[in-house]
């Protein structure tokens, strides 16, 4: 217990790294994750097909794999980062990116259909109708899922500790090393900081899905 | 619902179209031939640095390939088996009418998802100090467990409350009443996201890696080592390839019976929205989303 108590810089520096790695990646993710959901329903052929592309080999690659290939692979292809705090937020967002499209998706095709048609029949264009009608309504559905989605992100970058970055992970392998007979406690601690971030953004999500979802 | 987001394209617009994919394709192969050209600066492509995979070297190369596949697979096999009677026990426990059950078991399922697996199974391995191969195999459990008894709850709560009442209409026992009516019931329901967090379970089996049990990745990475770093590239790339096309192919599946499962609807009874992607399932994105849900439009 004491061991845990000494080391709670080392905790709170972990915390807010694993904190960090999350919510950068989270925002990457989300971004680039509605416009790979917008280029799936594109008219655009090719838009489709590499999206499509994307999400199906993205969601069957283990994280660990990405990330072997962003924090091993690509510095030995010439591509250097400064931190490999960048090469995690790489594999986290790309990976995240995959399931949030997913996500967004269905919600898209959870809209009924009678709303795009309103929409296409007062001479509204694919843009505006997704920006204005399907968009909009999906995000109600989407917020639930996306926000698990973000629970399971926080949860992944966990990986990002057995790749040089000392995140709550990280710093919980060193520290079991340097307190070898006090393991027990010094990985509950880790499990702590962790339900710290995800349990209260279960209930939020929870809470979500009872407010804001609409049964259709 | 795609076809209604824009008009259905006439000549003009189809002649854009196809401008927009041809622009399109040549980017991506633009990108690609980019990335190619950078890599065979390097020597990449050199022939030498792939005879690992034909060369006088194959037979040991392939050889370990096949010992890091094998263990995947074993360990993936085994939480598999341990984990959904686990599952099932919990899901139970968690639907109990006991309070003092009920509520216990809440708790430790929430606690169990909200936690990285990694760190379970570091958890078990330094805690307990057992081996690599138990180590993953119930880190994995663990957490599956708790993710199969969330499917399956959420399973039997999709349920008509008729068939519950029925049951114990005919003088079923609640316990009878769950084994013979409800628990059928759920699991046919929930088969595509039980199958798909199977596809979990075997992804995060490439979590051993990092406790250092020696799975498919880490044997690459020996490989790579001993070979010498030049090697590393073809190496990743080889597993990395076999990785994915095992999980494609248990997804392919996952999807053919979700596929099939839509089509006769559970039990006879009418089918809950089977938007498998939303709302049933654990915490887990993949849990949910891993197995398209039916377009319905």
């Amino acid at each position: 217990m004491d061991a845990v108590i000494a080391s709670l810089p080392e905790y709170w520096d972990g915390f807010l790294r694993t904190l960090y790695l999350s919510v950068i990646s989270g925002i990457i993710a989300l971004i680039v994750g509605t416009l790979l959901a917008a280029m799936r329903v594109s008219p655009v052929a090719a838009l489709r097909g590499f999206s499509m592309f994307y999400v199906e080999v993205a969601r069957n690659t283990p994280l660990t794999i990405i990330f072997f290939f962003a924090a091993i692979v690509l510095p030995r292809l010439g591509v250097k980062f400064e931190q490999f705090e960048v090469a995690a937020i790489i594999a986290l967002s790309s990976y995240t990116a995959a399931f949030i499209a997913e996500a967004v998706r269905s919600g898209v095709n959870s809209v009924p259909v009678g709303q795009a048609e309103a929409a296409r029949s007062i001479g509204m264009t694919f843009t505006q109708v997704l920006g204005f009608i399907v968009l909009p309504q999906a995000v109600r559905t989407v917020v639930p899922p996306l926000i698990n989605i973000l629970i399971a992100l926080v949860k992944n970058s966990s990986v990002a500790g057995a790749f040089f970055v000392l995140e709550l992970f990280g710093y919980g392998r060193q520290l079991s090393n340097d307190y070898g007979n006090q393991v027990l406690w010094i990985l509950l601690g880790v499990a702590f900081f962790y339900l710290l971030i995800t349990v209260p953004l279960g209930l939020l999500a929870h809470f979500v899905e009872r407010k804001v979802a609409i049964a259709r | 619902m795609t076809s209604v987001l824009y008009d259905v394209p006439g000549p003009k617009a189809r002649l854009y179209s196809l401008i927009g994919s041809a622009a399109g394709i040549l980017i991506i192969l633009g990108v690609l031939a980019i990335a190619v050209t950078t890599l065979a600066q390097q020597g990449i492509f050199d022939a030498d640095r792939w005879e690992i995979f034909y060369g006088p070297m194959a037979p040991d190369v392939w050889n370990l390939i096949g010992q890091g596949i094998l263990s995947t697979l074993a360990a993936a096999a085994v939480a598999a088996i341990i984990a959904f009677p686990l599952g099932i026990a919990l899901c139970l426990l968690r639907i109990s009418l006991i309070p003092w059950i009920r509520i216990p078991t809440q708790v430790v399922l929430e606690f169990l998802r909200g936690m990285p697996v990694v760190l379970m199974m570091l958890f078990v391995l330094l805690v307990f100090a057992t081996g690599q191969f138990q180590a993953v195999v119930v880190g994995l459990v663990l957490y599956n467990a708790a993710i199969f008894a969330e499917i399956l709850r959420a399973g039997i709560q999709s349920l008509p409350k008729g068939q519950r009442e029925a049951g114990l209409a005919i003088g079923l026992r609640s316990f009878q009443s769950r084994m013979s009516i409800e628990f059928p019931q759920a699991v046919r329901r929930m088969l595509p996201s039980l199958v798909a967090q199977l596809v979990v379970l075997l992804k995060d089996t490439s979590l051993g890696y990092i406790v250092g049990y020696e799975e498919l990745l880490r044997k690459i990475q020996i490989m790579a080592d001993f070979l010498g770093p030049d090697f590393l590239f073809p190496a990743f790339f080889v597993g990395a390839a076999i990785y994915i096309l095992i999980n494609l192919t248990v997804s392919r599946i996952a999807i053919m019976i979700e596929r099939r499962g839509s089509k006769k609807a559970a039990g006879g009874v009418a089918a809950p929205s089977l938007r498998t992607g939303l709302m049933v399932g654990g915490n887990d994105p993949i849990a949910k989303d891993s197995v398209e849900g039916p377009d319905k439009k």
